[in-house]
């Protein structure tokens, strides 16, 4: 950028005490939903406090696909979304001869 | 080693009242189970975390073990130092670990025989080490260096294993008693791992556990096997901590309480997370054996065991 | 020696194994089991060895799951795993924290086939790890308005922020945003076009981690803020980029998610008080 556009006191000023009337109602119900915090799974979204893997000093019983016969179906949420040229978003067929 | 191998840690600067684990029957702590174990009546005797979900700066992680540990005495359990690893222990984790350590005063610190980080690769899997020399000579510089960075004892415990190194030339349990006797370490004694071990590797735990330096174990473990197949069909245990203590194992348990008296005693479920009353079940399962045992043992049965 | 464990025949010399021969063949399921790794009484080692391979494979898949559970969503359970495999053996993680795993998927999702068509699938992933890194962020209060009630107007235009640990600016040509929360929040996708741009806030003002929709210019206007510039110069550069920049809608966003834990002015250097 060639010229720096510095925004005025005068219009800061009155963004700021628009921002500020709202951002109290805004602070309140914050501080209110913190009370009700567990210290497990939040209760607000639904996801939305997922931790993130943990550790394991555990060995597994689940078994993973080792097999080269994999092909698969997609399952998963991203076909209900339209992407341009007809494209539905599917998945291609996994098999052995993808780049690894 | 002598700096380090006295077991009192007397911590003037104390932020928590509870400094050292009971001879009861704890849990290993999970997320989901916090809200539980903090409302429930029954005062389970202490929580086990495992030290690498407490590295990060801040955030719900901390802010569940600060109040858990307001109201429990904690155990700090380490699963990534790579004891057993060849490049050397990685003095940032070290590091890491004594953070945990300091923040939250528990009363044992323990980590794993075994070895997970191989040229800045993180496995994720307790991998086993050969019962050598050469193995056993560097797993005791290791547990040096940790000692002395953490300026305490700590525990080391036994592994699952699934293989055997064709050059070992030790049992494990000689493995282990001999460092701990150079290093000063105390043992944490994961019962459900002899007997998965055991199993695997064909020997009788009864035999593994008379060779044991029992009176080095200051923790014991015990867990939930599954069971799978070797090549010729044989049982093939698995360490899964997916279910409830194998009958087994709590009779193992028994008889090693009854020779060395009560000892904190950790039930851990780490897959398949069960809901925290049935985990609770289990927890309360240790403490009769732990009671109906301490009855005994103050009748002079450690004499008759030790002697 | 004990009766009860085999030890080889003495008249074999054998040679002490590497252990990264052990982790190569465990990351490498191709490669035969490493020589020298036995069952006990002859027997054989393969199935044996199988369960440490079977054990990492299966503990990073989880991890990642756990990681990226938008895009795990997005491609199905079965689907994620099996990707995940794959990208797990080609880099297994550098450090023992499994929540610093993963920083190479997003890299991995551009080049792998068959995820080819879903071309925001990578800015899903990249906003995923910066929610992870928001979630152990340090515990550091976030802005209190009443900092920035307490600044007289004509020292509005100087006054600088020091950004919280958790929040920060994203950006995709994609509506990567909207994608995130809603598969997060279980919403309905249906009615996302891919293909609209967005710029989020990522913030954590308690425990929690939220992801929010930023208005035109607003990703300008605080990742200005967060590198240290003032509010006028800051607000300057995104009226240049959205002639429509509301500063107003800026400001709440910012208090509102907690982007910012103090601010100063050049007067004071310090706390948010003004004389």
């Amino acid at each position: 950028m060639s010229s720096k556009t510095i925004v005025g006191a005068t219009a800061l000023a009155g963004a700021v005490a628009m921002a500020l009337s709202g951002a109290t109602l805004v602070a309140s119900t914050t501080t209110a939903s913190a009370k009700e915090k567990c210290y497990g799974v939040s209760l607000k979204g639904q996801n939305d406090c997922a931790a993130g893997p943990g550790t394991t000093c555990a060995g597994t019983s689940t078994v993973d696909y080792q097999g080269n016969a994999w092909k698969l179906v997609s399952d998963g949420t991203c076909t209900t979304m339209k992407l341009p040229d007809d494209r539905t978003g599917s998945l291609e067929p996994l098999t052995r001869d993808v780049p690894a | 080693m002598t700096q380090v191998a006295s077991k009192a840690n007397v911590n003037v600067d104390a932020r928590f009242a509870q400094q050292t684990v009971p001879a009861r029957a704890g849990a290993g702590l999970k997320a989901n189970h916090v809200d539980a174990i903090l409302a429930d009546d029954y005062r389970i005797g202490f929580l086990e975390v495992h030290a690498e979900n407490y590295m990060g700066h801040g955030g719900a992680p901390h802010r569940a073990l600060e109040a858990v540990r307001e109201n429990f005495p904690i155990s700090v359990h380490g699963v990534g130092l790579s004891i057993g690893g060849e490049n050397g222990l990685n003095p940032d984790h070290v590091a890491r670990l004594k953070k945990v350590v300091d923040r939250y005063e528990p009363g044992l610190v323990s980590e794993h025989l075994a070895w997970s980080t191989h040229d800045n690769s993180y496995y994720n899997d307790l991998l086993p080490v050969p019962y050598d020399k050469r193995t056993l000579n560097r797993v005791c510089d290791h547990i040096d260096q940790l000692q002395n960075a953490l300026q305490r004892k700590i525990l080391l415990e036994n592994p699952s294993t699934y293989v055997a190194f064709e050059h070992s030339t030790m049992s494990e349990a000689d493995f282990i008693a001999d460092i701990a006797n150079r290093t000063g370490c105390g043992l944490l004694l994961d019962i459900n791992n002899v007997f998965v071990s055991a199993t695997n590797q064909k020997y009788r735990p009864m035999t593994y556990l008379s060779e044991f330096p029992l009176e080095k174990v200051e923790e014991i473990h015990l867990a939930g096997h599954a069971t799978d197949t070797d090549d010729e069909g044989d049982p093939l245990l698995i360490d899964a901590h997916d279910r409830p203590v194998d009958d087994k194992v709590w009779r193992l348990y028994d008889i090693v309480i009854g020779q060395m008296g009560p000892v904190p005693t950790l039930i851990e479920w780490d897959n398949d997370i069960p809901e925290w009353p049935i985990l609770r079940e289990e927890a309360k399962r240790a403490d009769a054996i732990l009671e109906r045992r301490a009855s005994s043992y103050m009748l002079g049965s450690r004499h008759a065991a030790v002697g | 020696m004990q009766p009860w464990v085999d030890f080889p025949a003495s008249n074999r010399i054998v040679y002490p194994m590497k252990l990264g021969t052990f982790s190569d063949a465990v990351i490498n399921a191709d490669l035969p089991v490493p020589a020298g790794i036995i069952g006990p009484q002859g027997k054989k080692a393969a199935k044996r060895f199988d369960v440490y391979r079977n054990n990492v494979i299966v503990g990073l898949v989880g991890s990642l799951v756990d990681i990226f559970p938008s895009v795990h969503n997005l491609v199905g359970d079965e689907f994620f795993r099996a990707m995940a495999a794959v990208y797990a053996r080609q880099e297994p993680p550098t450090s023992p924290l499994l929540f610093e795993y993963g920083g190479g998927f997003p890299a991995f999702l551009e080049q792998f086939e068959p995820v080819q068509k879903l071309i925001y699938l990578p800015d899903v992933a990249r906003f995923e790890l910066i929610w992870l890194q928001a979630y152990h962020a340090a515990d550091v209060p976030v802005l209190n308005p009443d900092a920035l009630a307490a600044i007289a107007p004509e020292n509005l235009a100087e006054t600088r922020f020091i950004p919280h640990p958790a929040a920060h600016v994203v950006r995709s040509g994609y509506a990567s945003v909207s994608i995130l929360s809603a598969s997060r929040s279980g919403g309905d996708l249906s009615s996302i076009d891919p293909m609209v741009g967005e710029d989020g806030l990522i913030s954590r003002s308690n425990y929690d981690v939220e992801i929010r929709n930023l208005p035109p210019g607003a990703a300008v206007f605080l990742a200005q803020l967060m590198d240290g510039e003032t509010l006028g110069a800051a607000a300057g550069a995104a009226m240049g980029e959205a002639e429509n920049f509301d500063i107003a809608a800026a400001i709440t966003a910012m208090l509102e998610a907690g982007a910012f834990s103090d601010l100063h002015t050049n007067d004071d250097n310090g706390r948010g008080s003004t004389s």
